[in-house]
């Protein structure tokens, strides 16, 4: 039927796919949906299984939070861009950290040299904590944290802090992202091999749940899959599949489901692909809400309920033509908010080169202020629900989400997974297979591979002085001087000898913090006891 | 008669782990058949240059994106000079902002790939380059 019509306007390709590379048909139609059931398959917003949202009323209710990430340079800049955020409208804070912080090693360590303050900010104390918080309330902002290894350390920091400015435990609210089975699979910012890693993230669980019942003590992570070249069916799977392993480890630690899984977040990232991403979200929800009570057997329905961060793709991002980043951003954002995100961030448009500087980060705060207040799709929920084509998307992505849980589940679960080098493997082609075609022009990137223009497009770029680097080594220098060094050792060694056991470390790490010990001495002492992973070659 | 095997040792120095990009031109620089040897992750400039020599290797690419460049990038051609490896082709790609460029290029760096670059660019490079230099 449409053979003459092609004939005479062809379609321009072949073949169409989504950013993923999953197939697309020309067409959507009730076909697509036979085996479709409202009550099964979507559910009203805020009922099992959550795929049109998890709130009744989603935004009409409440906004999304709107947290950017930040960090840069001493703690004192990054205190001075925190208050600059808040006062700018944004509604919840988001700590960016370097690579010595991430890595466990103090701003001083010989590896920390030529990295201090670049990424995000030099944190290796208490005082720098302290710094950092400065003025922020900390019973009415909450905080999330981008640490995974020494994520324990860091969160006795921040509530040994709170503690110290008057903040109630009780009270206080935040997130750390703490999800170190991602790191194994795509960051790889790792410390300790996996098994003694998964205990620290089960401690800090423990801690949360019976200390600081208002903190979300992990953000389990598909962004850096996905930035790694996952597909969108991989980031989702390998997310929510980590999500299983962490479940399964905190039961195994005496917990019951209900007694943790309302507190578990979950964080995704947003590309450029907006149906494919929105259909991405919706299966989140509804894939979680089936593991929660079918595999766990969780009977509170906040247990059942994805919670989840987004941030736009860091990897779609180009240095050329960087101002083009600012509609890219626009789409991505508006895919989490349409996939009914609870929270998000919105990258800057000089990401490519660097860290943003503040006008940047102003503008990228602005684009989602004017999805919220001037696009109208905050009106209603799950606007897309119904459509042909995205219910089939969110079909064909809930069932891929299935599919690698079985693979996985064979394989013993995600760490022998991840020992076996599974999910780095299927990422790595993913990624592979997405170069070539952008370089065989089949995906096209405007200003990269098509459209692109020699003129210059400068941008103001942040850069971060030497003398940051400089100023942490004094400090902390000094810092160790005031210090009460017996107390030091002495917290160090209930560290050392607690970590040889079963018992929860958070009450340890707080001791050395109060202490002053400083988050590379924690570290080495735990090194010690557990040793140090490196990945297996890459073939 | 055989051709002789582009050797190209490719490393990622500094703590940063994002290892997409190091992953995907070791493995194009293969598919164009030369030797790659890959040092994993958080390899220091002694490290590399040790590898380097060890392996013979006619190229280093460099990968790096967490901004210490011109802190670790000039070590790494300065250990290669004092080990009598001047004439191998130093090559970097990651974030690498255009006023960094000329200081890495004094210091021994024979070219800088960008992001957006694609393997194709680094695989004629490398080839002109080495075969230049042979």
């Amino acid at each position: 039927m449409l053979g003459p019509w092609l004939l005479k306007a062809p379609e321009r390709m072949e073949r169409f796919t989504t950013v993923s590379g999953v197939p697309v048909e020309r067409l959507y139609t009730p076909a697509d949906l036979t085996d479709f059931d409202y009550a099964r398959d979507l559910g009203d917003p805020g009922e099992f299984p959550f795929t049109r949202g998890i709130h009744r009323t989603m935004y009409r209710g409440k906004l999304w939070t709107m947290r950017q990430f930040s960090g840069f340079g001493s703690p004192e800049d990054t205190n001075r861009r925190l208050h600059f955020l808040l006062a700018q409208g944004q509604t919840g804070l988001s700590i960016a950290f370097d690579l010595p912080t991430l890595m466990g090693y103090d701003s001083d360590h010989p590896l920390a040299e030529g990295e201090v303050g670049k990424c995000g900010v030099a944190v290796s104390s208490l005082e720098d904590m302290e710094t950092l918080l400065a003025g922020v309330p900390l019973e009415r902002v909450t905080t999330s944290m981008t640490i995974n290894s020494p994520a324990a350390m860091i969160w006795a920091m921040y509530l040994v802090a709170a503690e110290k400015s008057g903040a109630d435990w009780k009270k206080i609210s935040g997130t750390l992202q703490n999800d170190i089975l991602k790191e194994y699979i795509a960051q790889k910012e790792y410390i300790f091999p996996p098994q003694p890693s998964l205990r620290l993230v089960v401690d800090s669980i423990v801690f949360s749940a019976r200390e600081v019942p208002r903190w979300n003590p992990i953000s389990i992570s598909g962004y850096h899959i996905r930035e790694a070249g996952s597909t969108a069916a991989q980031e989702l799977a390998f997310t929510l599949g980590d999500g299983i392993e962490y479940v399964e480890a905190v039961r195994a630690a005496g917990l019951a489901v209900d007694e943790f899984a309302p507190r578990l977040s979950f964080f995704f990232n947003a590309h450029n692909d907006l149906f494919e991403e929105v259909a991405k979200y919706r299966a989140a929800r509804k894939v979680w809400a089936r593991v929660m009570r079918e595999r766990f057997q969780a009977a509170n329905p906040l247990s059942w309920r994805c919670r989840f961060h987004a941030q736009t793709a860091g990897c779609s991002l180009t240095a050329q033509q960087p101002v083009n980043n600012v509609a890219r951003t626009a789409i991505q954002a508006l895919a989490a908010v349409l996939g009914g995100t609870q929270s998000l961030h919105t990258n800057s448009l000089d990401e490519a080169w660097a860290l943003p500087t503040e006008r940047a980060a102003r503008l990228a705060l602005r684009t989602q202020q004017v999805i919220a207040h001037e696009s109208g799709v905050t009106e209603f929920a799950d606007p897309l629900g119904g459509s042909y084509f995205v219910e089939r998307l969110t079909l064909e992505m809930e069932r891929a989400c299935w599919s690698y849980f079985e693979k996985i589940d064979a394989l013993g679960g995600m760490v022998a997974a991840i020992e076996q080098g599974y999910p780095q493997r299927e990422i790595h082609e993913a990624a592979y297979a997405y170069q070539k075609a952008v370089e065989r022009k089949e995906k096209i990137i405007v200003g990269v591979n098509e459209f692109v223009s020699s003129e210059a497009h400068p941008i103001e770029i942040l850069t971060i002085d030497e003398a940051v680097a400089r100023r942490q080594r004094e400090k902390l220098a000094e810092m160790k001087k005031k210090r009460d060094s017996a107390q030091v050792e002495r917290t160090l060694e209930a560290l050392s000898s607690a970590a040889a056991t079963d018992q929860n470390l958070m009450p340890f790490l707080i001791e050395c913090v109060r202490a002053y010990a400083t988050l590379g001495e924690m570290c080495d002492v735990l090194r010690r006891v557990f040793g140090t992973y490196q990945e297996p070659a890459f073939r | 008669m055989t051709e002789k095997r582009i050797r190209v040792l490719v490393a990622k120095p500094g703590l940063d782990g994002h290892d997409r990009g190091a992953k995907v031109v070791a493995r194009a620089l293969r598919d164009a058949g030369m030797e790659v040897i890959y040092t994993g992750l958080r390899q220091t400039p002694e490290q590399i240059a040790a590898a380097a020599l060890q392996e013979d290797v006619d190229a280093v690419g460099i990968s790096i994106l967490s901004g210490a460049h011109n802190t670790i990038v000039p070590r790494i051609c300065e250990l290669l000079r004092a080990q009598g490896q001047a004439d191998v082709t130093v090559i970097v790609g990651g974030i690498i902002p255009d006023e960094d460029i000329p200081a890495l290029k004094k210091a021994g760096v024979a070219e800088v790939f960008q992001p957006g670059s694609s393997t194709e660019q680094i695989i004629n490079f490398i080839r002109g380059h080495v075969a230049r230099r042979a």
